[in-house]
């Protein structure tokens, strides 16, 4: 009881700390443009961005963009999730399949994505799908590697007693591969709903009708900074917030930890 | 009858440099059914090699392995296996560990837990059920490993240095308690085998075979019947088998200041000294 309230206090402490530093980063980014040592045209102001903000909400064009990213986002998630977690899976469980695709899967790995991105937007048109795929290959990696790792590094204890108990083959899959993998999976969740956002805003920066990066992109082609820092800004709180809940999940789901 | 017979078993393994090792040489072995059995050794005498061979987890290289009278291929599915390491799994809770055989076996789940309940009460840790692994001692960790592996009921349990990581005080009550599950099943069947005489083919196999390896031999004659001397490797072999005539049931706290009990660890440690000599000369 005493530690859980000291370490109430603590996080209290630390929640005050953060608000704090914003606080302070915010007035001196209003005071030294204010004070005219900044030129608000490349900087814009924080009383500009705030007054934008509040005109998207009010207005309602925030919500359809935000919606259109958050679903890309979500899409290129969950697909890249469910590619990366069968491949690794599957390179895993035959080692001759990995030692053959090593070199294409690292050659893959290093293709910087903005490259890709005009070809996905050839292939799958303007919409969504351009964006989702962008995202899908950079979780994909995330959630491979980690896969991967995590069935290679199963312990070979663990293995041995739940054969010994009996367990089949795919009951060795289910009760200790998947499970020792699922802790290197969801430790890497922040990372892959990261990676996530940025396939998505990237692609909708390079080419959209909809979406926060197209608000962004709108914006910079009109030399209009509080708009291109108010989308930021809109990226910022939601991957804070979003990223509040996954910790949450993953504290849940691994719960069995010490 | 023989539960375990290993026939002139060899083992080699692949060294990092590409070299060949040998962890053990001919090694001929037969436990009778019922019996514990001890084997000893200097570290690095194979003695784990042996196990995993008699589990099946290890093919020998050459030679034959029977259980049962019946030569076994894969994985011995007569035996449980308790590891030196802790092999519960984290992600499931007491209950979902000690019921994982069952599971596995396709037992309901509500008859499987049942059974889980009634083993952690035997174990002493019903109040623990919703406990991750994580979150118990080591001591307790073995206990929920011994209700894990006895409520498979199998015939034979193979442990390999199981209660080495334990502090001196848990670890003799663990030794206490495995005496005293062992016993009590050893008690039943011949109880059985007395007054149901249809249900005596069964029961016979209800006293478990152990074979115990652990390089204590301290321990090894508290709790065997019979304690096996490998020789220090590479290529160990039986150096000794000697009985160990001390009457059950046996209290542990008082068995090792008795004089039978030193005179059997004299003369068994009079032929294990040398090899440890040997493994330490050759380290």
């Amino acid at each position: 009881m005493k530690s859980s309230r000291a370490s109430a206090t603590r996080n209290g402490a630390v929640l005050a700390w953060q608000i704090a530093v914003g606080a302070i980063a915010i007035a001196a980014w209003q005071t030294l443009v204010t004070l005219g040592l900044l030129d608000a045209f490349f900087v814009s102001r924080p009383s500009d961005i705030a007054k934008r903000l509040s005109t998207w909400v009010v207005s309602g064009t925030l919500w359809g963009h935000l919606a259109t990213t958050l679903e890309e986002s979500l899409l290129g998630l969950i697909a890249g999730a469910a590619l990366g977690i069968s491949f690794g899976f599957g390179f895993a469980r035959s080692p001759l399949v990995a030692r053959v695709f090593d070199p294409y899967i690292k050659m893959l790995n290093a293709v910087p994505r903005v490259v890709l991105a005009p070809l996905f937007l050839l292939w799958f048109g303007l919409g969504i799908w351009s964006k989702v795929a962008l995202a899908v290959t950079l979780v994909f990696f995330v959630m491979f590697f980690n896969t991967y790792q995590g069935v290679r590094d199963a312990d070979k204890v663990l293995i041995d007693n739940v054969r010994m108990l009996g367990a089949s083959e795919r009951q060795l899959v289910r009760h200790v591969l998947i499970p020792s993998a699922l802790t290197w999976i969801f430790s890497s969740l922040q990372t892959s709903l990261g990676f996530a956002m940025v396939g998505a805003v990237v692609g909708e920066y390079l080419g959209a009708t909809r979406g926060l990066g197209y608000v962004i992109a709108q914006a910079e082609g009109t030399f209009d900074t509080t708009g291109v820092f108010a989308g930021m800004t809109v990226l910022g709180v939601v991957v804070v917030i979003v990223s509040a809940g996954v910790s949450r999940l993953e504290r849940w789901l691994l719960r069995w930890k010490a | 009858m023989t539960a375990l017979e290993l026939e002139s078993v060899s083992r080699q393994f692949v060294t990092p440099d590409g070299g060949s090792y040998r962890a053990l040489d001919s090694v001929s072995l037969a436990i009778p059914a019922g019996a514990f059995v001890a084997i000893v050794g200097p570290s690095g005498c194979g003695k784990s090699t042996l196990l995993n061979i008699a589990a099946g987890l290890v093919p020998p290289s050459s030679g034959s392995v029977r259980v049962d009278g019946e030569a076994l291929s894969g994985l011995n599915r007569r035996a449980t296996y308790m590891f030196q390491q802790d092999a519960l799994l984290p992600w499931k809770n007491v209950r979902e560990n000690v019921a994982l055989g069952l599971v596995l076996a396709g037992v309901a789940s509500a008859d499987a837990n049942a059974r889980a309940n009634e083993w952690l009460a035997r174990v002493g840790l019903s109040t623990f059920a919703a406990h991750y692994p994580s979150q118990l001692s080591g001591g307790m960790r073995k206990r929920v490993t011994m209700a894990q592996n006895w409520i498979l009921d199998r015939g034979m349990l193979l442990m390999d240095e199981p209660f080495s990581a334990l502090d001196v005080h848990t670890r003799q009550r663990m030794e206490t308690e495995l005496l005293t599950l062992w016993e009590s099943t050893a008690e039943n069947a011949e109880f059985a085998e007395k007054n149901d005489s249809l249900r005596a083919q069964r029961t016979l196999r209800l006293k478990k075979t152990v074979v115990f390896v652990t390089h204590d031999l301290e321990e090894a004659i508290a709790l065997a019947d019979e304690v096996v001397v490998l020789s220090a490797g590479p290529a160990s072999h039986v150096v000794a088998r000697h009985p160990v005539a001390l009457d059950r049931p046996r209290d542990l706290f008082e068995l090792r200041t008795s004089a039978a009990f030193i005179d059997l660890y004299r003369s068994l440690w009079a032929v294990l000294r040398d090899e440890v000599i040997k493994s330490q000369r050759d380290a």
